[in-house]
């Protein structure tokens, strides 16, 4: 350690005395200006959790409504025009309101948790990413039940969203609420960046960093650079559509492929958005219940970083049927099962751990366990849909809509329950109830299976996507009406889960710090944590710090009580490098995104609206960045850039 | 009939070939995982104490990486294969066909080097068993995707873009295919029909498709005929050999030697036929087709003529 290391009496009576001092310190603000003006990253993350969840609901609700619909042929129960917004909906709402804002929600949550920091870089920006997603979740949803909601798929190729094709305002709800959700994960992927760079506890150096850490890290990273090419794609559209521009118009020179490489050099990395945080969730699952450290942390880091690059280079097998030139897609066949490999590793790893650890099959371990044979079956459809010849002929069917719900739902929300499932006693200090989750698990296994399966079936026998009914004599028949059956058996896995969410919360048994005897430093403080997450912090001398960390390790002092303090530490190293007096709550991030949200829903009607509409933004922001008394540095401290000592006594365990 | 696993043409019999491979192939892999992970589940299930070197789990894993890499190695290497032979089938002396795909419904041209020689029809193409036809993909609204999946895999129509497709059936037989790109409200019924049959009943269909059209022979017929070139439809129909000329919906010309009506929503009987002129929006919502107010007489006789368009 190159800190200085001090030898300080610390007394029981002390940690008590401080610990009130912090609760004060970091106390929620009181009200409604208080709820709207909270900066805690526990709760914001929290609400992305709960928000993304309704609109999981939601979307589901819209798959089940699909079913109905498919479930005979020749249905009347939707029209077309209806059942072409509600395909629409569902895409969009779990792609952009609900995968990548829950694995936002627990990065938020837990990244300041797991790096042992008191809370996370940049809190207001992030209150302000939760209020643009809510608002962009919303105003999706009316436009929705006003008869606005979007009709073109959620990928609005044109020229079927373009100005000719698609008059009146429901492309333009599309192209808006990517701009929300844009927004909402950029400054995401900001403030975990900087919090795992800057907020790590000393002796947490990069390579202790836990496995789920990284995957966020690197996620964020993807999302720098994959969210550009789809702001360029919406607006172009916008520009299009609402001043006359022609980006996508052939007529004028423009070229709709254009859209769709600039939409999926985004949608690619997109899929990775979801996975890749999925992939950390699994390797914290696996470690936990195998009771082991993971089996090759370098190799699962190291391909979640190749998993990241690759993505961008796969974009061209969204499009192999628009005719490009063969060497180009057969660079781009290549590319994507190469993806195979980093995924191999992973799995690889898991199954290692496994093998060599000593398993408990918790609720969590079983959905983990899903993850496996659905995510392995997507996997090899996806080798399938990577064959420039194959993917010609399964390309829009239902095979794909198979391969995709085994790759996301097997591969993202299997993990994600398991997750929240195991991560539930943090959240609330109750044990979720271990019968209905194993219940809720089956459900949801069986229900995916019989929902998803046939459709492998369906695809390779000429069921194109996105059709809103099919004729009696195509033979489709049984397998469509199995997949519905599946879906009545998948709604009731999430009822049995609401259940036990809510029998939990009341009766559940109180949760102890440590449930499941997990390594990582969530776990070391209590359930829920405090608002200032610890006290007292003591460094980090290894990757799994409740699992091999001594006792006797030094603690961090001189890090003020009396006001919102938290140690920066080096990027590389994690020594301690100065004092930071982390933002106090305010109101400003969701003033400035509520005229964000009126400037952005004018802008629909009327470019004006960006004109005179940037104005109550800029006040806001004005507001926001007013400098405040409590930045100057008092006399009675020492200055922020006096370097914090560590103690080497330690308090009472 | 419309399976890609009941493969009828050179292209979809080469793609049929690869999807088999790979199936048994990722079969095996997917069984050997998951039985890999059943019994490290069991051993872990087991397990006293935990193990704590990585050394000879790391050799495993990077063993099994191994395996993967030569196995995707072997399954690209049958992907360019299976690409190559697609590629090759392009050859000299196809029958050409121009494909103009639009909301909702496919326009089809038989190209000749004499305009007159040429053959418009609509939503069912004929062709020769055995020999290569390369059909160009137009789009003039929206993108749409040709597929016909018992023949060869699909190609985007695209508006402003050129491509071709190229088919060669082995079988004769009649292979139905359907738009596969999403193209709006009635995406889900814009069908074709591809009728593969013997040279010499091709060459005697192609013939026939030639001729203006079969003129009326009874008295219903006749007034039928006076009907279409006195009412709306002219303005979006052709029929050869009459006053209907426009081009805005399927030729009908050869009306009665097709199998289906409104882009292969119904069977084309007279019934049916007589349902759609009578309200074609509530068969099928959204297309271009309005519905024409005229006494069940009128329609009955429209009926008749257009049933005798051979």
């Amino acid at each position: 350690m190159s800190a200085t290391i001090v030898a300080r009496e610390i007394t029981a009576d002390h940690i008590a005395a401080e610990q009130q001092q912090l609760a004060r310190t970091w106390a929620q603000p009181r009200g409604l200006i208080g709820f709207l003006s909270d900066v805690d990253p526990k709760r914001i993350g929290m609400r992305f959790i709960v928000t993304a969840l309704v609109f999981f609901a939601l979307g589901g609700v819209l798959a089940g409504l699909m079913r109905i619909q498919l479930a005979v042929p020749e249905n009347h129960f939707l029209g077309p025009d209806l059942y072409n917004q509600v395909f629409t909906m569902h895409g969009t709402t779990m792609m952009f309101l609900f995968a990548v804002p829950v694995m936002e929600g627990l990065g938020l949550y837990f990244t300041p948790l797991m790096v042992g920091a008191r809370t996370m870089a940049l809190p207001r920006l992030a209150a302000f990413g939760y209020w643009m997603f809510l608002a962009g979740g919303i105003f999706l949803y009316v436009s929705f039940f006003l008869n606005i909601g979007p009709d073109n798929g959620w990928f609005s190729y044109v020229p079927l969203a373009g100005p000719e094709f698609a008059p009146g305002k429901r492309a333009d709800t599309w192209a808006q609420l990517i701009t929300f959700t844009e927004v909402a994960s950029l400054v995401g992927a900001i403030v975990t960046i900087v919090t795992v760079f800057k907020f790590r506890r000393p002796g947490m150096t990069l390579d202790r960093l836990p496995v789920f850490v990284w995957a966020q890290l690197v996620t964020s990273f993807m999302i720098i650079f994959a969210m550009p090419a789809v702001m360029v794609a919406s607006t172009a559209l916008i520009l299009d559509r609402l001043v006359g521009t022609h980006f996508f118009n052939q007529a004028q020179g423009g070229d709709p492929i254009l859209f769709q490489h600039l939409f999926w050099f985004f949608g690619h990395p997109e899929v990775y958005l979801i996975f890749l945080p999925a992939q950390g969730l699994m390797s914290t699952l696996i470690q936990a219940f195998s009771s082991r450290p993971v089996v090759g942390y370098v190799g699962l880091v190291v391909a979640l970083v190749a998993t990241a690059f690759m993505a961008f280079g796969l974009w061209v097998h969204h499009m192999f049927a628009v005719g490009l030139p063969a060497i180009g897609t057969s660079f781009f066949t290549a590319a994507s099962m190469m993806i195979a490999i980093p995924s191999g590793i992973q799995i690889f790893s898991w199954i290692a751990t496994i093998w060599s650890g000593r398993v408990r099959l918790e609720p969590p371990m079983l959905f983990a366990l899903g993850y496996f044979v659905i995510f392995i079956l997507g996997g090899m459809t996806g080798l399938m849909v990577a064959s420039v010849p194959l993917d010609l002929q399964v390309h829009d069917t239902y095979f794909v809509v198979a391969h995709l719900h085994y790759v996301l739902i097997g591969g993202a929300v299997f993990p994600l329950f398991g997750a929240l499932y195991y991560w539930f006693p943090k959240f609330t200090g109750r044990m979720p109830g271990r019968g209905l989750g194993v219940a809720s698990f089956w459900l949801l296994f069986a229900g995916f299976n019989l929902t998803f399966f046939p459709m492998h079936v369906l695809g390779l026998h000429g069921m194109p996507r996105r059709v809103y009914t099919y004729l009696p004599d195509m033979g489709w028949n049984t397998l469509n009406l199995a997949a519905s059956s599946g879906a009545v058996l998948m709604a009731l896995a999430v009822i049995v889960m609401i259940v036990n969410v809510i029998q939990s919360l009341r009766s559940g048994a109180v949760a102890p710090d440590n449930p499941w005897h997990a390594s990582t430093l969530e776990w070391a403080t209590s359930s829920p944590p405090p608002p200032y997450n610890f006290y007292p912090e003591p460094v980090i001398d290894s990757r799994d710090p409740l699992w091999n960390d001594p006792a006797d390790l030094p603690i961090v002092i001189g890090v003020r009580a009396d006001r919102r303090e938290v140690l920066i530490t080096r990027l590389l190293d994690a020594q301690p490098d100065h004092r930071y007096h982390s933002p106090d709550p305010s109101i400003w991030p969701f003033v400035t995104a509520l005229t964000t949200t009126a400037m952005l829903i004018g802008s629909i009607f009327t470019p004006w609206a960006v004109v005179w509409g940037s104005i109550p933004p800029a006040i806001a922001l004005i507001a926001w960045f007013w400098p405040r008394p409590s930045m100057l540095n008092d006399e009675t401290h020492p200055p922020e850039n006096a370097r914090p000592e560590l103690s080497a006594a330690t308090g009472p365990p | 009939m419309h399976s890609v696993l009941s493969a009828a043409g050179v292209e979809a019999q080469s793609i049929q070939s690869h999807w088999w491979l790979m199936f048994w192939v990722t079969l095996v892999v997917t069984l050997v995982v998951l039985g890999g992970l059943g019994l490290a589940v069991a051993r872990g299930l087991r397990a006293g104490a935990i193990g704590r070197s990585d050394r000879g789990l790391v050799t495993g894993i990077s063993l099994a990486i191994a395996v993967t890499v030569v196995i995707l190695f072997g399954l690209l290497i049958d992907s360019v294969i299976t690409s190559r032979v697609l590629a090759s089938q392009r050859a000299p002396g196809a029958l050409e066909i121009e494909i103009m795909a639009q909301q909702w419904w496919w326009s089809v041209e038989y190209q000749h080097p004499e305009p007159e020689q040429r053959v418009r029809t609509a939503n069912e193409l004929h062709i020769p068993v055995g020999r290569p036809v390369s059909i160009k993909l137009l789009a003039n609204d929206v993108i749409h995707s040709f597929w016909v999946p018992a023949l060869n895999g699909k190609l985007d129509a695209i508006p402003g873009h050129e491509s071709t497709l190229w088919i060669r059936a082995e079988h004769p037989g009649v292979y139905r295919g359907q738009c596969a790109e999403y193209c709006g409200a009635q995406h889900a019924h814009m069908a074709i029909v591809v009728v593969a049959e013997s040279p010499e009943e091709f060459e005697k269909w192609i013939q026939a498709q030639r001729q203006t059209a079969h003129q009326p022979a009874s008295d219903p017929e006749r007034r039928g005929l006076q009907l279409v070139q006195q009412s709306a439809c002219v303005m979006c129909h052709t029929i050869r050999g009459t006053a209907a000329g426009g081009r805005m919906g399927p030729d009908l010309t050869h009306l009665a030697s097709r199998s289906t009506i409104g882009a292969g929503i119904l069977p084309r009987t007279p019934d049916h036929l007589e349902e759609w002129i009578r309200d074609p929006q509530r068969i099928k919502p959204g297309n271009r087709m309005p519905a024409l107010a005229l006494p069940d007489r009128d329609r009955a006789a429209i009926v008749a003529y257009l049933e005798q368009l051979r």
